[in-house]
Protein backbone atom coordinates (compact mmCIF):
# COMPACT_ATOMS: atom_id res chain seq x y z
CA UNK A 1 0.00 0.00 0.00
CA UNK A 2 1.37 3.27 -0.99
CA UNK A 3 -0.89 5.94 -1.57
CA UNK A 4 -0.85 9.54 -0.50
CA UNK A 5 -3.45 10.34 2.02
CA UNK A 6 -5.75 13.34 0.03
CA UNK A 7 -5.85 16.81 1.50
CA UNK A 8 -8.19 18.61 3.57
CA UNK A 9 -8.87 22.20 4.26
CA UNK A 10 -9.01 22.90 7.74
CA UNK A 11 -11.35 24.89 9.31
CA UNK A 12 -11.80 26.61 13.43
CA UNK A 13 -14.15 28.07 15.25
CA UNK A 14 -12.22 30.53 17.75
CA UNK A 15 -14.98 30.80 20.31
CA UNK A 16 -18.75 30.25 19.97
CA UNK A 17 -20.24 33.48 18.26
CA UNK A 18 -17.72 33.69 16.14
CA UNK A 19 -17.39 31.98 12.30
CA UNK A 20 -15.66 29.44 11.32
CA UNK A 21 -12.24 30.52 9.57
CA UNK A 22 -9.78 28.37 7.09
CA UNK A 23 -6.33 28.37 9.21
CA UNK A 24 -4.64 25.88 6.75
CA UNK A 25 -4.58 22.03 5.49
CA UNK A 26 -3.33 18.88 6.24
CA UNK A 27 -3.27 14.74 4.91
CA UNK A 28 -5.23 12.79 6.39
CA UNK A 29 -6.47 9.36 5.52
CA UNK A 30 -10.10 9.85 6.53
CA UNK A 31 -12.62 12.26 7.66
CA UNK A 32 -12.34 11.19 11.60
CA UNK A 33 -8.03 11.63 11.25
CA UNK A 34 -8.30 14.76 9.87
CA UNK A 35 -10.36 15.83 12.67
CA UNK A 36 -7.49 14.64 15.03
CA UNK A 37 -4.57 15.74 13.62
CA UNK A 38 -6.33 19.37 12.94
CA UNK A 39 -7.38 19.24 16.50
CA UNK A 40 -3.06 18.58 17.13
CA UNK A 41 -1.76 21.08 14.58
CA UNK A 42 -4.58 23.78 14.72
CA UNK A 43 -5.75 23.85 18.60
CA UNK A 44 -2.77 23.47 21.04
CA UNK A 45 -3.14 26.61 22.62
CA UNK A 46 -6.96 26.75 22.94
CA UNK A 47 -7.50 28.12 19.71
CA UNK A 48 -10.59 26.05 18.88
CA UNK A 49 -14.10 25.25 20.34
CA UNK A 50 -15.08 23.40 16.68
CA UNK A 51 -13.32 21.68 13.66
CA UNK A 52 -14.81 21.88 10.02
CA UNK A 53 -12.93 19.66 7.47
CA UNK A 54 -13.18 19.29 4.27
CA UNK A 55 -11.64 17.41 1.29
CA UNK A 56 -9.46 19.71 -0.68
CA UNK A 57 -11.05 18.47 -4.15
CA UNK A 58 -14.27 19.80 -2.72
CA UNK A 59 -13.23 22.82 -3.29
CA UNK A 60 -14.18 25.07 -6.32
CA UNK A 61 -12.37 28.66 -6.71
CA UNK A 62 -12.76 31.36 -8.61
CA UNK A 63 -10.24 32.13 -11.78
CA UNK A 64 -8.05 35.03 -10.54
CA UNK A 65 -7.66 35.56 -14.27
CA UNK A 66 -11.22 36.56 -14.36
CA UNK A 67 -10.80 38.86 -11.28
CA UNK A 68 -11.52 41.75 -13.97
CA UNK A 69 -15.03 40.85 -14.86
CA UNK A 70 -15.86 38.77 -11.53
CA UNK A 71 -14.67 41.83 -9.51
CA UNK A 72 -14.68 45.17 -10.75
CA UNK A 73 -18.70 45.68 -11.54
CA UNK A 74 -18.91 46.24 -7.52
CA UNK A 75 -16.09 49.29 -8.29
CA UNK A 76 -18.81 51.75 -9.77
CA UNK A 77 -21.60 51.53 -7.49
CA UNK A 78 -21.16 53.50 -4.76
CA UNK A 79 -24.52 53.97 -4.14
CA UNK A 80 -24.56 51.05 -2.24
CA UNK A 81 -22.67 52.89 0.50
CA UNK A 82 -24.43 54.80 3.39
CA UNK A 83 -21.99 57.51 2.03
CA UNK A 84 -23.85 58.50 -1.26
CA UNK A 85 -26.40 59.99 0.62
CA UNK A 86 -26.04 64.10 1.26
CA UNK A 87 -28.13 64.68 4.59
CA UNK A 88 -27.88 68.01 6.28
CA UNK A 89 -25.87 68.00 9.21
CA UNK A 90 -28.46 68.23 11.97
CA UNK A 91 -30.41 64.50 11.15
CA UNK A 92 -29.09 62.32 13.44
CA UNK A 93 -29.75 58.94 14.26
CA UNK A 94 -29.43 58.15 10.35
CA UNK B 1 4.68 35.56 -27.83
CA UNK B 2 8.04 36.86 -26.52
CA UNK B 3 5.81 40.24 -25.83
CA UNK B 4 2.84 38.73 -24.21
CA UNK B 5 5.28 36.42 -21.59
CA UNK B 6 7.16 39.77 -21.06
CA UNK B 7 3.89 41.68 -20.23
CA UNK B 8 3.34 39.21 -17.97
CA UNK B 9 5.99 39.84 -15.98
CA UNK B 10 5.76 43.09 -15.70
CA UNK B 11 2.31 43.18 -14.12
CA UNK B 12 3.48 40.46 -11.79
CA UNK B 13 6.65 42.92 -10.74
CA UNK B 14 4.14 45.81 -10.48
CA UNK B 15 1.73 43.89 -8.13
CA UNK B 16 4.63 42.97 -5.96
CA UNK B 17 6.06 46.60 -6.25
CA UNK B 18 2.60 47.70 -5.20
CA UNK B 19 2.75 45.51 -2.14
CA UNK B 20 0.23 42.96 -3.15
CA UNK B 21 0.54 39.47 -1.85
CA UNK B 22 0.49 36.39 -4.35
CA UNK B 23 -1.89 33.81 -4.02
CA UNK B 24 -0.92 29.48 -5.00
CA UNK B 25 -3.64 30.07 -8.41
CA UNK B 26 -2.09 33.44 -9.44
CA UNK B 27 0.24 33.78 -12.24
CA UNK B 28 3.65 33.73 -11.37
CA UNK B 29 7.48 33.37 -13.27
CA UNK B 30 8.43 30.14 -13.49
CA UNK B 31 11.77 30.66 -11.75
CA UNK B 32 9.11 32.57 -8.64
CA UNK B 33 7.37 29.09 -8.35
CA UNK B 34 10.76 27.42 -8.21
CA UNK B 35 12.44 29.30 -6.11
CA UNK B 36 9.55 29.27 -3.27
CA UNK B 37 9.44 25.34 -4.20
CA UNK B 38 12.90 25.37 -2.60
CA UNK B 39 12.88 28.05 0.09
CA UNK B 40 9.72 26.96 1.57
CA UNK B 41 10.75 22.89 1.48
CA UNK B 42 14.19 23.29 2.59
CA UNK B 43 12.51 25.53 5.72
CA UNK B 44 10.10 22.43 6.12
CA UNK B 45 12.37 20.02 6.12
CA UNK B 46 14.65 22.35 8.99
CA UNK B 47 11.82 21.84 10.94
CA UNK B 48 11.30 18.33 10.71
CA UNK B 49 15.22 17.47 10.87
CA UNK B 50 15.53 20.26 13.95
CA UNK B 51 13.17 17.79 16.20
CA UNK B 52 16.50 15.30 16.22
CA UNK B 53 18.69 17.24 17.92
CA UNK B 54 16.36 18.21 20.52
CA UNK B 55 14.28 14.64 20.78
CA UNK B 56 17.73 13.22 22.05
CA UNK B 57 16.76 15.29 25.23
CA UNK B 58 13.40 14.53 26.17
CA UNK B 59 13.90 11.64 27.89
CA UNK B 60 17.29 13.09 29.68
CA UNK B 61 15.63 16.62 30.71
CA UNK B 62 15.96 17.14 34.17
CA UNK B 63 12.57 17.84 35.42
CA UNK B 64 9.45 17.29 34.43
CA UNK B 65 8.94 20.77 34.11
CA UNK B 66 12.02 21.39 31.79
CA UNK B 67 10.73 17.93 29.98
CA UNK B 68 7.00 19.04 29.13
CA UNK B 69 8.25 22.06 27.80
CA UNK B 70 10.76 20.02 25.62
CA UNK B 71 8.45 17.54 24.15
CA UNK B 72 5.94 20.80 23.44
CA UNK B 73 9.02 22.58 21.55
CA UNK B 74 9.00 19.60 19.16
CA UNK B 75 5.61 19.23 19.09
CA UNK B 76 5.59 22.78 17.33
CA UNK B 77 8.39 22.28 15.63
CA UNK B 78 6.33 19.19 13.79
CA UNK B 79 3.67 21.39 13.28
CA UNK B 80 5.68 23.89 11.83
CA UNK B 81 7.36 21.13 9.18
CA UNK B 82 3.26 20.83 8.66
CA UNK B 83 2.19 24.01 7.73
CA UNK B 84 5.04 24.62 5.87
CA UNK B 85 4.90 21.51 3.79
CA UNK B 86 1.20 22.68 2.95
CA UNK B 87 2.58 26.28 1.79
CA UNK B 88 4.58 24.36 -0.45
CA UNK B 89 2.16 22.18 -1.98
CA UNK B 90 0.00 25.32 -2.69
CA UNK B 91 2.92 25.07 -5.72
CA UNK B 92 2.32 21.83 -7.36
CA UNK B 93 4.54 19.68 -5.44
CA UNK B 94 3.03 16.57 -3.95
CA UNK B 95 3.95 15.97 -0.08
CA UNK B 96 5.65 12.75 -1.05
CA UNK B 97 7.85 14.56 -3.49
CA UNK B 98 8.97 16.63 -0.73
CA UNK B 99 9.31 13.63 1.50
CA UNK B 100 11.81 11.61 -0.66
CA UNK B 101 13.70 14.74 -1.17
CA UNK B 102 14.80 14.41 2.34
CA UNK B 103 15.29 11.51 2.78
CA UNK B 104 17.47 10.28 0.06
CA UNK B 105 19.62 13.35 1.09
CA UNK B 106 18.60 15.68 -2.27
CA UNK B 107 17.07 18.71 -0.32
CA UNK B 108 19.44 20.67 2.21
CA UNK B 109 17.94 21.92 5.44
CA UNK B 110 19.72 24.46 7.75
CA UNK B 111 23.31 23.41 9.03
CA UNK B 112 22.56 24.27 12.29
CA UNK B 113 21.16 20.39 12.39
CA UNK B 114 23.97 18.98 11.71
CA UNK B 115 26.16 20.19 14.89
CA UNK B 116 25.68 17.90 17.82
CA UNK B 117 23.80 18.17 21.01
CA UNK B 118 26.20 16.49 23.63
CA UNK B 119 24.77 18.31 26.81
CA UNK B 120 21.68 19.41 28.68
CA UNK B 121 23.18 22.90 28.27
CA UNK B 122 22.75 22.52 24.28
CA UNK B 123 19.14 22.45 24.90
CA UNK B 124 19.29 26.02 26.80
CA UNK B 125 21.83 27.45 23.44
CA UNK B 126 19.95 26.40 20.71
CA UNK B 127 16.70 27.62 22.06
CA UNK B 128 18.48 30.93 23.27
CA UNK B 129 20.79 31.17 19.95
CA UNK B 130 19.43 28.82 17.35
CA UNK B 131 15.46 29.90 17.97
CA UNK B 132 16.64 33.07 18.02
CA UNK B 133 18.34 33.30 14.54
CA UNK B 134 15.37 31.34 13.07
CA UNK B 135 13.32 34.00 15.17
CA UNK B 136 14.64 37.00 13.01
CA UNK B 137 14.59 35.40 9.63
CA UNK B 138 10.97 34.02 10.18
CA UNK B 139 9.51 37.46 11.31
CA UNK B 140 10.86 39.37 8.10
CA UNK B 141 9.06 36.33 6.34
CA UNK B 142 5.61 37.32 7.72
CA UNK B 143 6.04 39.71 5.26
CA UNK B 144 7.26 37.70 2.27
CA UNK B 145 5.01 38.03 -0.82
CA UNK B 146 4.08 34.85 -1.30
CA UNK B 147 0.47 34.75 0.69
CA UNK B 148 0.38 30.87 2.12
CA UNK B 149 4.11 31.10 3.26
CA UNK B 150 3.86 34.39 4.90
CA UNK B 151 0.16 32.96 6.86
CA UNK B 152 2.45 30.14 7.82
CA UNK B 153 5.15 32.04 8.91
CA UNK B 154 2.74 34.34 11.25
CA UNK B 155 1.48 31.52 12.66
CA UNK B 156 5.29 29.96 13.34
CA UNK B 157 6.23 33.42 15.04
CA UNK B 158 3.02 33.20 17.62
CA UNK B 159 4.25 29.55 18.26
CA UNK B 160 8.07 30.48 18.09
CA UNK B 161 8.55 33.02 21.12
CA UNK B 162 7.95 30.40 23.60
CA UNK B 163 10.99 28.30 22.16
CA UNK B 164 13.31 30.94 22.81
CA UNK B 165 11.99 31.93 26.19
CA UNK B 166 12.37 28.37 27.37
CA UNK B 167 16.10 28.00 25.93
CA UNK B 168 17.24 31.24 27.88
CA UNK B 169 15.69 30.25 31.05
CA UNK B 170 17.71 26.85 30.84
CA UNK B 171 21.02 29.12 30.42
CA UNK B 172 19.82 31.26 32.99
CA UNK B 173 19.20 28.55 35.61
CA UNK B 174 22.90 26.86 34.53
CA UNK B 175 24.60 30.51 34.89
CA UNK B 176 22.63 30.82 38.50
CA UNK B 177 24.03 26.73 39.45
CA UNK B 178 27.08 26.04 40.32
CA UNK B 179 30.85 26.74 38.95
CA UNK B 180 30.55 23.12 36.85
CA UNK B 181 26.97 24.03 35.78
CA UNK B 182 28.11 27.56 34.77
CA UNK B 183 31.25 26.43 32.51
CA UNK B 184 28.55 24.03 30.86
CA UNK B 185 26.47 27.17 29.86
CA UNK B 186 29.86 28.84 28.87
CA UNK B 187 30.99 25.45 26.70
CA UNK B 188 27.33 25.07 24.83
CA UNK B 189 27.81 29.02 24.09
CA UNK B 190 31.10 28.49 22.75
CA UNK B 191 30.10 25.56 20.49
CA UNK B 192 26.79 26.98 19.07
CA UNK B 193 27.64 30.71 18.62
CA UNK B 194 29.58 30.58 15.33
CA UNK B 195 27.04 27.85 13.90
CA UNK B 196 24.49 30.24 14.83
CA UNK B 197 25.91 33.16 12.87
CA UNK B 198 26.10 30.90 9.75
CA UNK B 199 22.50 30.19 9.93
CA UNK B 200 22.28 33.83 8.03
CA UNK B 201 23.77 32.19 5.06
CA UNK B 202 27.11 33.38 3.08
CA UNK B 203 27.75 37.13 2.95
CA UNK B 204 25.68 39.48 0.85
CA UNK B 205 28.66 39.87 -1.72
CA UNK B 206 29.12 35.75 -1.54
CA UNK B 207 24.72 35.29 -1.65
CA UNK B 208 24.09 36.02 -5.83
CA UNK B 209 20.29 35.13 -5.01
CA UNK B 210 19.86 38.13 -2.74
CA UNK B 211 19.20 40.94 -5.28
CA UNK B 212 16.56 38.93 -7.20
CA UNK B 213 14.94 37.55 -3.89
CA UNK B 214 14.38 40.92 -2.40
CA UNK B 215 13.23 41.99 -5.38
CA UNK B 216 10.18 39.77 -5.28
CA UNK B 217 10.52 40.35 -1.84
CA UNK B 218 10.80 36.94 -0.76
CA UNK B 219 13.50 38.71 1.59
CA UNK B 220 13.31 42.17 3.19
CA UNK B 221 16.15 42.60 4.66
CA UNK B 222 20.35 40.52 3.48
CA UNK B 223 21.70 37.91 4.94
CA UNK B 224 24.45 40.87 6.71
CA UNK B 225 21.61 42.82 7.63
CA UNK B 226 20.05 40.01 9.59
CA UNK B 227 22.95 38.57 10.96
CA UNK B 228 23.79 41.99 12.46
CA UNK B 229 20.60 42.17 14.27
CA UNK B 230 21.34 38.90 15.85
CA UNK B 231 24.46 40.12 17.39
CA UNK B 232 23.10 43.49 18.75
CA UNK B 233 20.09 41.61 19.91
CA UNK B 234 22.03 38.84 21.25
CA UNK B 235 25.61 40.23 23.31
CA UNK B 236 23.15 41.92 26.05
CA UNK B 237 21.39 38.36 26.86
CA UNK B 238 25.07 36.89 27.32
CA UNK B 239 26.02 40.12 29.10
CA UNK B 240 23.07 39.37 31.58
CA UNK B 241 23.94 35.52 31.63
CA UNK B 242 27.22 36.97 32.65
CA UNK B 243 28.61 34.61 29.94
CA UNK B 244 31.17 35.33 27.30
CA UNK B 245 30.79 35.54 23.53
CA UNK B 246 33.84 33.02 21.61
CA UNK B 247 34.70 36.33 19.49
CA UNK B 248 37.96 38.67 20.71
CA UNK B 249 36.56 41.09 17.61
CA UNK B 250 33.18 41.65 19.38
CA UNK B 251 32.92 45.34 20.05
CA UNK B 252 30.27 47.99 20.36
CA UNK B 253 30.93 50.30 17.37
CA UNK B 254 29.68 53.48 18.11
CA UNK B 255 29.83 55.21 15.28
CA UNK B 256 28.10 52.32 13.37
CA UNK B 257 25.81 52.23 16.53
CA UNK B 258 26.24 48.68 15.90
CA UNK B 259 28.68 45.77 17.10
CA UNK B 260 31.54 44.82 15.46
CA UNK B 261 32.12 41.05 15.10
CA UNK B 262 34.96 38.56 13.51
CA UNK B 263 34.79 36.60 10.57
CA UNK B 264 33.37 33.86 10.05
CA UNK B 265 34.96 30.56 9.45
CA UNK B 266 33.25 30.47 5.85
CA UNK B 267 34.98 26.84 5.11
CA UNK B 268 33.44 25.42 7.59
CA UNK B 269 30.11 26.67 6.95
CA UNK B 270 30.56 25.69 3.13
CA UNK B 271 31.57 21.97 4.32
CA UNK B 272 28.77 21.57 6.69
CA UNK B 273 26.60 22.50 3.50
CA UNK B 274 28.24 20.04 1.10
CA UNK B 275 27.23 17.14 3.94
CA UNK B 276 30.76 16.93 5.86
CA UNK B 277 29.31 17.94 9.05
CA UNK B 278 29.57 15.71 12.13
CA UNK B 279 26.05 14.72 12.16
CA UNK B 280 24.47 14.84 8.57
CA UNK B 281 25.22 10.85 8.26
CA UNK B 282 23.05 10.35 11.07
CA UNK B 283 20.36 12.59 10.87
CA UNK B 284 19.31 11.54 7.56
CA UNK B 285 20.07 7.81 8.94
CA UNK B 286 17.27 8.81 11.75
CA UNK B 287 15.07 10.64 9.15
CA UNK B 288 14.66 7.32 7.27
CA UNK B 289 14.41 5.13 10.02
CA UNK B 290 11.63 6.87 11.64
CA UNK B 291 10.26 6.99 7.57
CA UNK B 292 10.71 3.46 7.12
CA UNK B 293 9.27 2.21 10.73
CA UNK B 294 6.08 4.57 10.75
CA UNK B 295 5.25 2.56 7.57
CA UNK B 296 3.28 -0.40 9.16
CA UNK B 297 1.25 2.91 10.98
CA UNK B 298 0.15 4.87 7.90
CA UNK B 299 -0.39 1.45 6.11
CA UNK B 300 -2.99 0.45 9.26
CA UNK B 301 -4.41 4.05 9.40
CA UNK B 302 -5.09 3.94 5.17
CA UNK B 303 -6.49 0.25 5.45
CA UNK B 304 -9.42 1.28 8.60
CA UNK B 305 -10.03 4.66 6.40
CA UNK B 306 -10.54 1.84 3.96
CA UNK B 307 -12.79 -0.06 5.73
CA UNK B 308 -14.76 3.08 7.38
CA UNK B 309 -15.61 4.17 4.10
CA UNK B 310 -16.92 0.36 2.98
CA UNK B 311 -19.37 0.51 5.82
CA UNK B 312 -20.79 3.91 5.58
CA UNK B 313 -21.08 2.78 1.48
CA UNK B 314 -23.06 0.51 2.78
CA UNK B 315 -25.17 1.75 4.89
CA UNK B 316 -26.15 4.39 2.31
CA UNK B 317 -26.88 1.39 0.10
Amino acid sequence: MNKEWPIWEIFIRSKNGLEHRHCGSLHAADEDMAIQNARDVYTRRQEGVSIWVVESKHITASNPEKNGEMFEPAADKVYRHPTFYELPDEIKHM
Amino acid sequence: MENKTLSLEEQFQNRIDSGENIEAKDWMPEKYRKTHIRQISQHAHSEVVGMLPEGNWISRAPSLRRKVALLAKVQDEAGHGLYLYSAAETLGISREELNEQLNSGRAKYSSIFNYPTISWADMGAVGWLVDGAAIINQVMLTKTSYGPYARAMVRICKEESFHQRQGYEIMLSLCNGTEAQKAMAQDALNRWWWPSMMMFGPRDEDSPNTEQSMKWKIKKKTNDELRQQFVDQTVPQAEILGLTIPDKDLKWNEERGHYDFGTIDWDEFWDVVKGNGLMNEKRLKDRNEAWDEGKWVRDAASAYADKQAEKRAKKTA
